[in-house]
């Protein structure tokens, strides 16, 4: 019985690293699928992992760390404004599909030098 | 630092911020009611010019009212209201009037579409005043994602360009990659110190707290400073986070290129100065030695200093275009200007302060210039500026002296600019800073074989065939006669303006 409670303990009692650990694996997805994704859509998803990975950071360090509301209150906003950003990129990638149709961000590239 | 005062009666200090959101809120609503309607430009740009002014107005009027004049920190501590906000807050308005005065009439901004256009000026603006008095983590990443939408949207505004398009998409991928690193950052410093405030931040560092005694904590703190600084190096186009500038400067409508070169810039560095001085330096003092012995903040900013303004320059050197041409030239800029963030203390501030009021006049000249041969012949092409000493004598002769001050020799403002940042520099003496002066000189050198390049096409070469006129001055010319004026005279009398620069950093002592 005790040699269940030992293996079992440290998955039940969650603390702190186990949260950054996860924030910082996502973050690193997020850095990875952005440099190697050549859809423009795919780019955003892993902008968007790294902002989870931001607003997870903020809501452990909170919820272990001690008072106040700054934690949540900061992944709120940070929920609202990853929101706002993702709707101006989608708009960006339409109007490139309405003229290259791809949204290959590697085929966009009349701009260089 | 005072006690905040709470939000309602913090309501008072923010008028400018409040009549930009007025004015926006009009014409997004003018622009659902109809603002298709051909006859209602001059209507739009009234609205948007009147706002700016008002808000300079009132920017004006608080502030000889003695609000602001000294720190007071409002809104429960979000928001800072001092000199150096009142300074810039100045700054960023000016900048948004020009670029109002340049899109009138311009064919780059789409006919139908003029609301929305200024509408998002006047909100970028408001948020470009907020950064540059943001006093906490959040209100810094509410500010900054409020002037990146606003630009994003703006950049790509011209959707029957494809370049504009193009450009629009690379910034905002670019954008959003540069805030969640800056966000992930921010979360680490949160974390270590525990708080979100500016002034709590900096009583945990500069106590000397456990924290970076510890290896895993000082590597968690310079992890968390380096990734905030490329939030802020994104905004000011700093090496390695300015592969944007070139693209959506070239993409933009110019007239907003012209505000995107410069009004960003400058709430960047207020945003950078705050943040520099707010957490590292000791309380009451600029001397951010002890905590910087311990996060390597002045080597990084040296590095990415002296990288960028030799990007820029030496990529400047091979660009066709010009608008390209002076989009690496403001990454350079953006490079002299973070050696007087290196020389830090007073002089080091003021000389930031001061270089970023002259190349506020001077880089929105230069692209008024752009803007108006623009108008004329719809090119930017440097080769298309070649005879325009005689095709367009008074716009080559303004378009010389905002060269000759970027490029910064006398007797243009540029000239004492660079005077304030090299002078604070060298004063902080020690072998590295020595280092960083010779590589700034060493640029200054550099940049002039391009800018020169600009003046001869202009008066040594003749003038091309199919774009021999330019015609008649129009009212983007206008606007840089007018800029040239202070260019000039700050050249020349430039107390005034290092009295204001002065008394914007005045307070920290």
């Amino acid at each position: 019985m005790t040699e269940i409670t030992q293996i079992v303990e440290p998955i039940v009692n969650v603390g702190l690293n186990h949260f950054l650990v996860v924030a910082a694996v996502l973050f690193t997805l997020g850095i990875v699928c952005v440099l190697t994704r050549k859809n423009a859509v795919a780019v955003m998803i892993g902008i968007e992992l790294m902002l989870n990975a931001a607003g997870l950071n903020m809501i452990a360090f909170s919820r272990f760390g001690g008072e106040g509301v700054e934690g949540p209150m900061f992944t709120l906003f940070l929920i609202v404004l990853a929101a706002a950003e993702a709707v101006v990129a989608l708009a960006l990638v339409i109007a490139l599909h309405r003229r290259l149709r791809t949204i290959d961000v590697d085929r966009a590239d009349e701009l260089r030098g | 630092m005072t006690t905040a005062l709470p939000s309602l009666e913090s309501f008072g200090y923010i008028l400018p911020e409040l009549i930009l959101g007025g004015g926006a809120i009009l014409l997004f609503i003018l622009a659902a009611a109809g603002g298709r309607k051909a006859g209602w430009h001059a209507l739009f740009a009234w609205i948007g010019a009147f706002s700016t002014i008002l808000a300079f107005a009132a920017l004006m009027w608080s502030t000889s009212k003695g609000s602001c004049t000294s720190p007071e920190s409002i809104f429960d501590g979000l928001v800072a209201c001092d000199p150096m906000a009142v300074f810039f807050r100045a700054l960023v308005l000016i900048a948004a009037l020009s670029a109002i005065w340049l899109s009138v009439g311009s064919p780059s901004v789409p006919k139908g579409r003029r609301a929305e256009y200024y509408g998002l000026l006047l909100v970028m603006s408001m948020g470009m005043c907020f950064l540059a008095s943001a006093n906490n983590l959040l209100m810094i990443f509410v500010a900054m994602e409020s002037v990146s939408l606003c630009s994003y949207l703006l950049v790509g505004f011209d959707s029957s360009k494809y370049r504009s398009t193009e450009g629009g998409l690379k910034y905002v991928l670019f954008g959003g990659v540069a805030s969640a690193i800056m966000l992930f950052g921010m979360s680490l410093l949160f974390g270590l110190y525990g708080s979100l405030s500016l002034q709590g931040l900096n009583a945990a560092i500069t106590s000397g707290s456990a924290i970076l005694g510890d290896p895993a904590g000082r590597w968690a703190a310079w992890i968390a400073v380096t990734f905030i600084i490329a939030g802020f190096g994104f905004k000011i186009a700093a090496v390695p986070f300015h592969q944007w500038c070139p693209d959506a400067y070239e993409g933009a409508p110019t007239p907003f290129t012209a505000l995107l070169s410069v009004a960003p810039k400058a709430a960047g560095f207020a945003i950078l100065l705050r943040f520099s001085w707010g957490l590292f330096a000791q309380p009451g003092t600029l001397d951010a030695t002890i905590a910087s012995s311990s996060i390597p903040w002045m080597v990084i900013i040296g590095v990415i200093s002296a990288l960028t303004m030799t990007l820029g320059n030496l990529v400047a050197i091979v660009q066709n275009n010009l608008k390209r041409l002076l989009a690496y030239s403001s990454i350079a800029h953006a490079g002299y200007i973070l050696m007087g963030v290196v020389a830090g203390g007073q002089d080091g501030f003021e000389g930031v302060a001061l270089y970023l009021a002259v190349y506020v006049l001077m880089n929105m000249g230069a692209f008024a210039v752009v803007s108006a041969v623009d108008r004329a012949i719809g090119s930017e092409d440097i080769k298309d500026y070649s005879g325009l000493g005689k095709r367009a004598p008074l716009l080559a002769l303004v378009m010389v002296i905002f060269l000759v001050s970027l490029t910064g020799l006398p007797p243009t403002a540029g000239f004492v600019g660079k005077l304030y940042l090299f002078s604070a520099l060298l004063a902080k003496g020690g072998t590295w800073f020595y280092l960083l002066a010779v590589v700034g000189i060493i640029n200054s050198v550099i940049s002039l074989f391009y800018y020169a390049r600009v003046m001869k096409a202009m008066y040594l070469e003749s003038p091309t065939g199919a774009t021999t006129h330019v015609g008649s001055l129009n009212s983007a010319g206008a606007l840089a006669t007018i800029l040239a004026i202070p260019t000039l005279l700050l050249g020349i009398f430039w107390q005034p303006l290092a009295v204001l620069a002065t008394w914007s950093v005045s307070f920290f002592h």
